[in-house]
């Protein structure tokens, strides 16, 4: 299915969101995701189906002001 | 100085924005020792790890973090924004901002106002960025904010004060409430005449991150900060119009 990572289109195999991140080479810990604007914990990943068309973001810590 | 129970020994907030180099923070957070850092949270790019750098650089500056929603522009990008941001950074304090003009970077007040709702019922301490405004720091305390952050001028102006009445107003209406001056502190007697205010701390990054020798003024503004709520505690005088000679008088030969 195709899905929007991180705004960018991603052709993906995978079908829940904890597979799907490794699928797209997101290992390291300190990440957050949110599905179409919401929040998902990690904790909840592997519960989580995704669908086509999804809106994927993963974000990381950052400079800020 | 205490925030939300927690008590902090400096009363300076420093960012971790635009620095020449990791190393350079890191220099500007040994010279000022701020009570917190802010820190954000941006898209991370498969296989690059560029947070988790970053990330261990902050750990080890040894300094608890103050995640921000920099560039919100809705209460619910905030909320989700603050939401992720508990995750990441492990910690369920959130500098509220949501952007409502992107000229002056002031905040959008209505959605302020409703994401801190939201965001202090689900548990997150919230320290909005907000105007001087009175009304709206009313319905932020409302909401279940115990910390206002007024804005001096807008950010990365540099211009410090803008509105002088209006932090005064702020601080008269809400004695008992911790005030911080956010955004637009230029120079360190910006935030002297903050602190003189009654203001309880500074937050800034600009102004150090963006100066000659970053870790200097990092330190220039740890002093002006303490002299400033020195200061403060001291009761200073009422200024006057006219002069008033501080040599006495009585007693002066007359050469005349």
């Amino acid at each position: 299915m195709r899905i929007l990572v991180n705004g960018a289109p991603h052709e993906v195999a995978s079908s829940t969101l904890d597979t799907v991140l490794v699928e797209l080479g997101y290992t390291q810990p300190r990440l957050a995701t949110a599905l179409d604007g919401q929040f998902v914990p990690a904790t909840r990943r592997p519960a989580q189906a995704l669908r086509d068309g999804m809106r994927l973001e993963i974000v990381s810590p950052m400079q800020g002001g | 100085m205490r925030l939300y129970g927690r008590e902090f020994a400096s009363r300076l907030l420093l960012g971790t924005a635009l620095y020449p180099s990791p190393d350079i923070l890191a220099a500007c957070v040994r010279a000022a020792s701020p009570a917190l850092v802010t820190v954000s949270l941006r898209r991370e790019g498969a296989g690059l790890r560029a947070g988790e750098g970053f990330w261990s650089l902050v750990r080890d500056l040894g300094v608890p973090v103050l995640p921000n929603t920099a560039g919100c522009h809705t209460a619910r990008e905030a909320v989700t924004t603050a939401q992720m941001a508990r995750e990441v950074f492990d910690t369920d304090w959130i500098k509220l901002e949501v952007i409502g003009e992107s000229d002056t970077l002031q905040p959008d007040v209505f959605g302020l106002v409703e994401a801190a709702r939201i965001l202090s019922g689900e548990g997150f301490k919230v320290l909005p960025y907000t105007t001087e405004d009175l009304v709206v720091a009313e319905r932020l305390l409302e909401a279940g904010c115990e910390v206002l952050m007024p804005w001096g001028a807008p950010i990365g102006s540099g211009r410090g004060l803008n509105n002088l009445f209006g932090l005064r107003a702020l601080r008269a209406h809400f004695p008992e409430v911790p005030l911080v001056v956010d955004a637009g502190i230029g120079l360190p007697s910006h935030a002297a005449a903050a602190m003189e205010l009654g203001y309880d701390a500074i937050l800034l990054n600009t102004a150090v991150a963006k100066a000659g020798d970053p870790a200097a003024m990092a330190r220039a503004f740890a002093q002006a900060i303490e002299a400033g709520r020195t200061a403060f505690l001291s009761d200073p005088m009422e200024g006057r119009d006219m002069a008033s000679p501080s040599t006495p008088v009585f007693g002066r030969a007359v050469l005349a």
